[in-house]
């Protein structure tokens, strides 16, 4: 790797400010990125990333400090003039058209850019071959986009910005959805770019790639700028240091289990679209991990359990009584309680109350005599989850849309408690979580199972497991490769299996 | 060469195409009147303006919005030129009426789409607003009688025919002129669908509007495009209806928007936007117009039509539904 | 997108209105228009013709069959879906139990006099309506048709069978004392708006204070979600057309009762209009909203505007064109508001 580095950056952020009602999102932020440069911009959720893209893609006007582009200033950057100059933003959704061919989608700037009336399909196809042949890869240029696995969709998008005469392309979290083979394939392609002197802003908050791809690193906290150098000057326990501002906890989970209680929750012979014959006990007290890369099962797991995914054979039981049916409702009736990975969209009622919102799995056990709803009896569940939670909120009537990350995901959490469950399935419990908000979740979540809940975590983040759990399952292609606990759960052997699962 | 085939004829298509030609095969069976070149004349010739409305509607409903006030807009067209032509005899040329009428359904149209567009609105109840707005208008201050003599141009029209034939039977059969507007009207959206940037900026639209405006598409002038487009053609079709019955009644093709409704989505097009063919279209148009011009030669009461246009409808919509579900099924759990 | 771009249209409108009274909530909004309505009314027809018992007795009796079709069109609205076949629900329902009533009568039981008819003709006319809801609900719950486009089939289906079952005629002949259910008064209240109030209170309280309500709220809210959360998605939304058909069917049978005969093509003016109630009410017509007392209220204005438009002898269409116009005005409006107060 020997990065090109010109000495005059292509992007220069100076001083830069943002804030948003009273609230400072950016905060003297600079970061220059040269070209041939791979600079990894790594922070927490939450830390100031996702504005600094939009300053750079001309979206948020900063507040205050200065920009330059290829070294001259720039006076004010909107999404347009920042393209005119060569700054690609390619964002997690990708921005792509599923009823599209890949074709189309690749051509779809060039044929909107020169304002022209009709579309030459002879020069769309030509301008998509070309745009495939620059990335050296081969996609059939008219299947529809939508039918394209996650990662050559990634692909259509990096072929596209490039079309436009990228210098510099920023990555927002491209990693999220691929799985291990598929980035070993994105970072080949990245230093490709960067070889032929295209600069590449990689924002991701995972310490794995960041030490794999990068040359330089920013490091935010708090909307500063709280490290930055090249990357040889840094290592996973000053990268940890850096992004949460404290070393990796030591904290472990020492909950005793009792091993002869009879298991909460027994998984027999799993199979379906990915597992392949998985079989474990949960028992009461115990928190078990499951990792992997992504697609390796894991989540297929969760989701059976949850009742989510209803293809498949093999037995799920709560207490020793298999679960009668395939479905959410009836997972629910068991005792599972499931608390999903995309807060936003599969957790919460956003417009609704904190009240409504905790209260909404166990509506049926508030209702009095007549069948209807005991306003007294709703409020005071609601007041008491809250307020055992520790969700920070000026009134249990204020809608969760206000609520940050943090209190949101206790209110998801108050929301399946308030069901009683047996077994809490928690997949992603910490996704976009401030880093303080997550040791407390961490410690909630121990709690309960101190109080006898079975509890199956979900996760990517290494450090999480470690503290958390009394053992972690890695699966590998639907099948259950590796065991660690008590002392070899450790951080390096989980790695250690991880790498292994490639 | 398959390709291009593939690309006329989707997998949509062909099921289509084997349902129209089945059901046609059974009610030829039924009887064999179906198979006259009477017949054949007499259903071109009611697909006129449902076919061009069907695609009007089809382009709506790729950008993913609806329209379902382009009856009212259809008959305000028709009524107001059909008026304005008897008081003022030298408007009486049939291209000038056609023009008049289309004029005002476009005009009629981009107000659909001035309030959908600038002010973010629901277009399913902004539509139904406009159309009540129209008809309001329409009864209170032009008129409400039926015009039985129409503008001589159009009786002209009327009885104008491509082709005309003497049957063995002594019955004579004709192809009505209007058949060409149909024609022309498919071949022209076909062609801005696939070959204009605004045609493809409908569809970038209709899947995700917040990309499509990212991208650089101009949505105010696409939105402004599809609503405009539907006018107008509900403009033409207002005209081309009267020449067909041979009056302008105001109260007229009340419920039509159901039965173009059908059609589209029959054809393919999907009612949150992004998927339709005017392939597809033509296609709905043929079963809607078939399943419907034969009742009464199997020998149901007009009666029924309305409740086999509500079976069709649900029928077809739940198999839309049901085949894009197992497509998806498996999606939620990665 | 930056969003501050007002598009011009919109800050045209903004500058009309300035920052009046009509800037807070929808319920204040809605009072406000209501007491324009009145006062204007007033003004127009003249107080000592439209400030009458005898007109606001009228007001009465023809208000329930709107605000009954108009609770019906927010329930559908508040899952974040939509019922168009609110009025051909109630014209089936209502055809099913006039025939009843009539066969019934001329049958062997006529002898049990009206008291056997009407009870089989209401039996008929809701269980009719449950039928119709059932489709409705199935389809949208289980075949997961958007409902725009179910309710757009049972539309005609519905308007079908009834032109079916009575060949486009009226069907005449009902027992006398059915009248009364339209047209009889109670404590010097009318029958219709006992009723209408009845209605009311039942869907306040389905909405507020049962598990259903809540549920159909949250469903509204984030469909997605609910089914994350275990909630009884299907049922709640196959109870919400059920109810939403229960409620038509029981408005057609008070337009019979009102007006003595039944037939396929009555009321088909009460669609707008009662979309017209709802998005005037502020109900978010893309679900997670319901305003009993803002129907209320605005199915009041709407109907003190008939009656006045009524005595201007104002045609039926400048009336649906008014309709149509004022429909746009409040979506107008309030789209302008609240993006100011974004």
């Amino acid at each position: 790797m020997t990065p090109r580095s010109s000495d005059r950056p292509f992007l220069s952020l100076t001083a830069i400010g943002k804030s948003f009602g009273g609230v400072r999102a950016l905060d003297d932020v600079s970061l220059d990125v040269s070209a041939g440069e791979i600079h990894c911009l790594a922070g927490e959720n939450g830390s100031g990333k996702s504005t600094l893209i939009k300053v750079i893609a001309g979206v948020h006007r900063p507040d205050r400090g200065s920009i330059a582009i290829a070294g001259q200033p720039v006076a004010s950057l909107t999404p347009i003039s920042a393209v005119r100059q060569g700054v690609q933003v390619i964002y997690q959704d990708l921005s792509l058209f599923p009823n599209l061919t890949v074709a189309e989608n690749l051509a779809i700037n060039s044929l909107v850019e020169h304002r022209r009336t009709l579309v030459r399909w002879r020069d769309v196809r030509r301008t998509a071959e070309h745009a495939l042949e620059r990335l050296r890869v081969s996609i059939d240029l008219d299947r529809l986009v939508g039918d394209l696995p996650i990662a050559e969709k990634q692909l259509v998008a990096i072929a596209r910005a490039l079309l436009q005469d990228a210098r510099l392309i920023v990555l927002d979290e491209p990693t999220t959805a691929l799985t291990g083979v598929e980035v070993d394939a994105l970072f080949a392609l990245v230093r490709d770019l960067q070889q032929r002197g295209v600069a590449i802003l990689f924002v991701t908050h995972k310490m794995r790639e960041m030490l794999q791809a990068a040359d330089r690193f920013t490091v935010l906290r708090n909307g500063r700028v709280v490290e930055s150098g090249p990357a040889a000057e840094f290592d996973e326990a000053r990268l940890t240091h850096a992004m949460t501002g404290r070393a990796i906890g030591e904290t472990r989970f020492d909950g005793r289990v009792d091993a002869s209680a009879p298991p909460r929750l027994r998984i027999r012979d799993l199979t379906g679209p990915i597992l392949r014959g998985v079989t474990f006990d949960v028992r009461p007290g115990e928190i078990v991990g499951l990792t992997g890369l992504l697609g390796a099962g894991q989540g297929e797991l969760a989701a059976r359990v949850a009742g989510l995914e209803t293809s498949g054979t093999g037995e799920i039981a709560v207490d020793g009584a298999p679960l009668p049916a395939c479905t959410v409702r009836a997972a629910a009736r068991a005792g599972i309680g499931y608390v999903p990975e995309d807060r936003l969209r599969e957790g919460l009622f956003l417009d609704r109350s904190i009240a409504d919102n905790a209260n909404a799995s166990s509506l049926r056990a508030l209702t009095t005599g007549l069948r209807l709803l005991s306003t007294r009896r709703m409020r005071s569940q609601a007041d008491r989850w809250i307020h055992d939670l520790g969700v920070k909120a000026p009134s249990i009537d204020a809608p969760v849309r206000q609520l940050s990350g943090g209190n949101q995901q206790r209110v998801v959490l108050a929301r399946v408690l308030a069901t009683r469950p047996k077994v809490l399935v928690l997949n992603g419990p910490t996704v976009g979580v401030d880093v303080g908000a997550k040791e407390e979740i961490h410690a909630t979540i121990r709690q309960l199972a101190a109080g006898g809940l079975a509890v199956l975590i979900v996760s990517d983040d290494l450090p999480e497991l470690v503290q958390s759990c009394s053992r972690v399952l890695v699966f590998r292609h639907g099948r259950v490769t590796a065991e660690l606990g008590a002392a070899a759960l450790t951080g390096d052997a989980l790695q250690e299996q991880l790498s292994a699962a490639h | 060469m398959t390709s291009r085939v593939r690309r006329l004829f989707g997998r949509h298509e062909m099921v289509l195409l084997g349902v129209t030609v089945l059901l046609s095969i059974v009610i030829g069976a039924l009887n064999p009147a179906f198979y006259s070149l009477q017949n054949a004349f007499d259903l071109l010739k009611t697909s006129v303006p449902l076919g061009i409305l069907t695609i009007g509607l089809l382009v709506v409903l790729i950008s993913g919005g609806i329209d379902i006030s382009f009856p009212a807009i259809a008959v305000a067209g028709m009524y107001i030129t059909c008026t304005l032509a008897i008081d003022v005899r030298s408007l009486d040329h049939l291209p000038a009426l056609l023009a008049i009428s289309t004029a005002i359904g476009l005009a009629l149209g981009l107000f659909n789409a001035v309030l959908i567009h600038f002010f973010r609105l629901p277009a399913l109840i902004v539509t139904l607003g406009t159309a009540s707005v129209i008809r309001g208008a329409l009864l209170e201050f032009v008129g409400t009688r039926t015009i039985t003599n129409l503008p001589p141009s159009i009786i002209a029209f009327s009885r104008t025919n491509l082709f005309e034939a003497t049957l063995a039977n002594g019955a004579s059969a004709a192809l009505t002129v209007s058949i060409l507007f149909f024609a022309g009207v498919a071949i022209a959206v076909a062609l801005a669908l696939r070959y204009t940037v605004i045609g493809r900026g409908a569809y970038a639209v209709g899947a995700d509007l917040a990309a499509a405006e990212r991208v650089g598409f101009n949505v105010r002038r696409i939105h402004l495009f599809v609503y405009g487009l539907m006018g107008a053609l509900a403009g033409l079709v207002g005209i081309i209806h009267a020449s067909i019955i041979r009056n302008a009644n105001p109260l007229d093709l009340d419920g039509l928007e159901l039965t173009v409704i059908a059609a589209a989505v029959i054809g393919g097009a999907s009612i949150t936007g992004g998927r339709g063919t005017v392939t597809g279209a033509l296609l709905g148009v043929a079963l809607m117009v078939i399943m419907d011009g034969s009742l009464v030669l199997v020998g149901l009461p007009s009666q029924w039509h309305q409740v086999f246009i509500g079976l069709v409808v649900l029928v077809s919509t739940s198999i839309t539904a049901l085949r894009t579900r197992s497509a998806r099924a498996g999606e939620i759990a990665r | 997108m930056t969003g501050s771009r007002l598009p011009v249209g919109a800050a045209l409108v903004n500058r009309v209105l300035g920052g009046g009274i009509l800037g807070r909530t929808p319920f204040a909004r809605l009072v406000v228009f209501t007491v324009a309505v009145f006062v204007s009314m007033t003004l127009l027809v003249g107080s000592d013709r439209f400030l009458t018992t005898a007109n606001f007795q009228s007001i009465a009796f023809q208000l329930p069959e709107l605000a009954l079709l108009s609770f019906a069109m927010m329930l559908s609205m508040l899952t974040g879906g939509i019922d168009l076949s609110v009025v051909s629900v109630a014209n089936l329902s209502s055809i099913v139990a006039a025939m009843t009533m009539v066969h019934v009568l001329r049958g062997p039981a006529g002898a049990g006099g009206d008291a056997i008819a009407i009870a089989a003709g209401v039996g008929a006319g809701v269980c009719t309506g449950l039928a119709c809801g059932l489709v409705n609900g199935c389809a949208v719950a289980f075949v997961r048709v958007p409902s725009i486009l179910v309710t757009l089939g049972t539309l005609q289906l519905f308007t079908g069978l009834a032109l079916v079952l009575t060949g486009g005629q009226a069907i005449i002949g009902l027992p006398d004392s059915f009248q009364w259910l339209g047209n009889g008064t109670l404590l010097a209240v009318p029958v219709p708006l006992w009723l209408c109030a009845a209605g009311a209170a039942v869907m306040a309280v389905v909405i507020n204070r049962t598990a259903f309500g809540v549920e159909a709220r949250l469903v509204g809210t984030n469909p997605i979600a609910a089914w994350f959360a275990a909630l009884p998605v299907r049922s709640v939304l196959v109870r919400t057309y059920v109810t939403t058909a229960l409620v038509s069917s029981v408005t057609g049978l008070l337009m019979v009762s009102r007006a003595n005969s039944a037939k396929a093509d009555y009321g088909s003016s009460y669609l707008l209009q009662s979309i017209l109630v709802v998005v005037l009410a502020g109900v978010d017509p893309a679900g997670g909203s319901a305003r009993v007392a803002g129907v209320g209220l605005a199915v009041f204005a709407l109907e003190l505007l008939s009656s006045g438009f009524g005595m201007m002898r104002l045609t039926s269409f400048a009336t649906e064109l008014a309709w149509g116009a004022f429909l746009l005005l409040v979506m107008v409006i309030n789209s302008v508001l609240e993006r100011r107060g974004k």
